[in-house]
């Protein structure tokens, strides 16, 4: 438990230091946001109070004192408010948010866990024939690996959709949003979700392949595996007591991945015109929406916090030794 | 991206620098790659880019941003006057990958140059340090190896005013903000194990100062991990400056790969089959990713031997007499300090402590994740 506890309050810190990036950002980055959001909204309307909502954002033209500004944001952020989307009509960018983020997780938390198991199996059966035809898979997932995910996107779009035509090349369902709730409908976004799931999985799965292949080649060489083998279990037995021990690197580097997948998700997003966060976050970004931006920025930090902490709960499930400390 | 190898690189605490292979004079602190099928095709790839970026812009048959027609209004094939099309703009697509290498290669190098600087500086400090200082400086590079890197740089290059977005170096370095914490937490593992080795603690009772010993005798036998966490770095540049440049996020005027990729979802290539807006750049991004990760696997099987002898079947081992589980004999490369009596290299070994783990390669331990809490094993086995 102290671990566990340890882990959840450095976490906590992090977010901590998430959200005082957030609010800083903004504010040292020389020019003025709030012109920049303003010139950006040629043609629209937009009332004292938008501008003052938005001098606010971003601490200019206030007399407020820095700490006053910064409690003040995390006063807003408890009560859920996040500012107004300048690009949206001027709804609060939690409501836009919350229309992206389904999307989002449904796409990338599906494909990441398909890769995740995919690409561990892929590794462990290299690694046990090594030296065989499978290494040959390796040049393969560097060559992937090294890929923008977004040009993977392409690729999957000119091939499969555009010359193929077998699915769907760009949004997340048919021309009627949510419909019903029906067969037809789910059948519909699940057929709209095969393309970027796969370029996301063939991107990332390279990375488990590889990882899991190379602790796997090592622990393959400990004595216990070695006697497992001499005392006749089946093939299988042996390859399962090694891999359970080959899988804890994986798990426990699955912070550093789980950034570089989320990251590479997003823009695979933007290709597919996928309506997730990273769909909004390019018309954000093109908008100058500086508002909507540093909200899911938070929001896509806080997700992989979450992710990483689950990751500390199962390795510390999966590995006894980590209980024992302390 | 890059998970493999930074599996290995985590995996690569506490081990030692690994013997030639057999038959291969042993040279004391030199850098020998192992002389494998995927370091020269990385070396080669590597070189073909770097001078690709010198020349690049001088060889492009044209200049890249001439507009070559301004009646046809959509990308056209390629043919023999352009060789690889143009693009909606009626720009050369061959002129615009040849003179846009130089700013991507650039960018990523930059960033792996910075990134790598600052590793050494806080992972090799908060290793030595130890106490307060390396309980923060880890603290800190933990910090920002759980944090999002693309989304934090969208949000910092998003409030960058356009004239400051197309300054290479300037990319590069915010690049390396956001690239260096995992380099930092390997080498200040390394740091660690080395801390307490024998040589280092002579030099310490012969009163060399802290940053002498670092410098001469610490630093030296954290070149191939400083190595293959640069290529890392510059990996990690290259996809993460193509990225921000696809988004738009770098001034678009400003020519790259990410660039071209960005004007190729402008004119919607993907959905009307302009394969030449986006294949071209995208597969040079590629193909200079793939080639930074192979030599980086051979810098890999360089610091953990045990990869290497994992390329051969086992009965080719056995005839390439690889012993069965490729443990090194133990060799130091040593600091510049003399060191009077001879090592008793086993007290390293022997110590069994349990956040060491004392063949290479095994990552089983909780030690290998670098998380603060080890430094404790550590602390408490230094000797009085």
């Amino acid at each position: 438990m102290y671990v566990i506890s340890r882990r959840i309050g450095f976490y906590i810190l992090t977010a901590i230091a998430a959200v005082t990036v957030d609010f800083f950002i903004p504010r040292v980055i020389p020019g003025n946001p709030v012109e920049a959001v303003l010139s950006h909204m040629q043609g629209q309307a937009f009332t004292k109070q938008t501008v003052h909502a938005l001098q606010l954002q971003f601490g200019s033209n206030t007399t407020e004192g820095l700490w006053g500004q910064y409690t003040h944001f995390w006063n807003n952020l408890f009560h859920g408010n996040l500012g107004i989307s300048t690009s949206n009509g001027m709804v609060p960018v939690t409501t836009v948010i919350r229309g992206a983020l389904p999307w989002t997780l449904g796409l990338i938390g599906t494909a990441t866990v398909i890769s995740f198991i995919l690409g561990t199996l892929l590794g462990v059966l290299v690694a046990w024939r090594r030296g065989t035809w499978l290494d040959t898979l390796l040049p393969a997932t560097t060559f992937f690996q090294a890929a923008p995910y977004f040009f993977l996107a392409f690729l999957a779009i000119d091939l499969f959709a555009i010359k193929l035509g077998w699915f769907p090349p760009e949004r997340a369902y048919g021309q009627l949003d949510f419909p019903a709730f029906d067969w037809s409908y789910i059948s519909d976004v699940l057929d709209h979700a095969v393309l970027p799931a796969l370029t996301i999985v063939v991107a990332s799965a390279a990375g488990w392949i590889v990882g899991m292949r190379n602790v796997m080649v090592t622990t393959m060489d400990e004595d216990y595996v070695l006697i497992a083998q001499a005392k006749g279990l089946p093939k299988r037995r042996v390859i399962w007591y090694a891999a359970r021990n080959a899988i804890l690197p994986s798990i426990s580097s699955f912070s550093l991945a789980i950034g570089f997948v989320v990251s590479g998700a997003l823009l695979t997003e933007i290709v597919f015109s996928y309506p997730g966060l990273g769909y909004i976050l390019l018309n954000a970004v093109q908008e100058a929406d500086y508002a909507l931006l540093q909200g899911i920025f938070l929001v896509i930090t806080l997700a992989v916090l979450v992710a990483n902490l689950a990751a500390d709960f199962v390795y510390v499930f999966l590995d006894p030794r980590t209980r024992q400390e302390a | 991206m890059a998970v493999g190898s930074s599996t290995d690189l985590g995996a690569t605490q506490g081990v030692d620098l690994t013997p030639p292979p057999p038959g291969q004079r042993a040279g004391r602190g030199r850098l020998r790659l192992p002389r494998s099928p995927k370091v020269l095709i990385g070396l080669a790839g590597l070189a073909v880019f770097i001078v690709l970026a010198v020349i690049g812009p001088w060889i492009a048959p044209y200049n890249p941003s001439r507009t070559f027609s301004t009646t046809a209004s959509f990308p056209l094939p390629p043919s023999a006057a352009h060789l690889l099309g143009t693009t909606q703009q009626q720009q050369d697509v061959l002129s615009q990958l040849l003179a846009g290498g130089r700013s991507t290669v650039l960018v990523a190098f930059v960033a792996g140059l910075a990134a790598t600087v600052l590793s050494v500086v806080i992972g090799v400090t908060a290793g030595y340090a130890a106490g307060l200082a390396d309980d923060l400086l880890s603290m800190l590079a933990n910090f920002f190896l759980v944090m999002p890197a693309l989304p934090l740089l969208i949000v910092i290059f998003g409030f960058l005013p356009p004239s400051q977005g197309g300054d290479d170096v300037l990319i590069g370095a915010i690049i390396a903000i956001t690239g260096w914490a995992f380099g930092a937490r390997v080498l200040r593992a390394q740091t660690l194990s080395l801390r307490n080795r024998d040589y280092v603690e002579s030099a310490r009772i012969v009163g060399e100062r802290g940053w002498r010993i670092i410098g001469f005798e610490i630093l030296p036998n954290l070149i191939p991990i400083l190595a293959s966490s640069f290529l890392f770095t510059v990996l990690y540049g290259v996809g993460t400056y193509t990225a921000l440049a696809f988004l738009g996020l770098v001034n678009p005027n400003h020519l790259s790969w990410g660039g071209m990729l960005f004007y190729a979802q402008v004119a919607g290539a993907e959905q009307s089959g302009y394969w030449w807006l986006f294949i071209p750049p995208g597969l040079a991004v590629a193909l200079l990713g793939t080639s930074l990760a192979l030599l980086n696997f051979g810098i890999d099987e360089f610091i953990n031997p045990r990869l290497r002898a994992a390329g051969l079947s086992r009965r080719r081992a056995r005839r390439a007499q690889v012993p069965g589980d490729a443990r090194p004999p133990r060799r130091f490369v040593l600091g510049l300090t003399p060191v009077i009596r001879s090592t008793p290299l086993t007290a390293v070994n022997g110590a069994g402590n349990a956040n060491f783990p004392e063949r290479p390669g095994t990552l089983t331990d909780q030690a290998a994740d670098g998380r603060p809490d080890n430094a404790r094993g550590w602390r408490g086995r230094r000797r009085p």
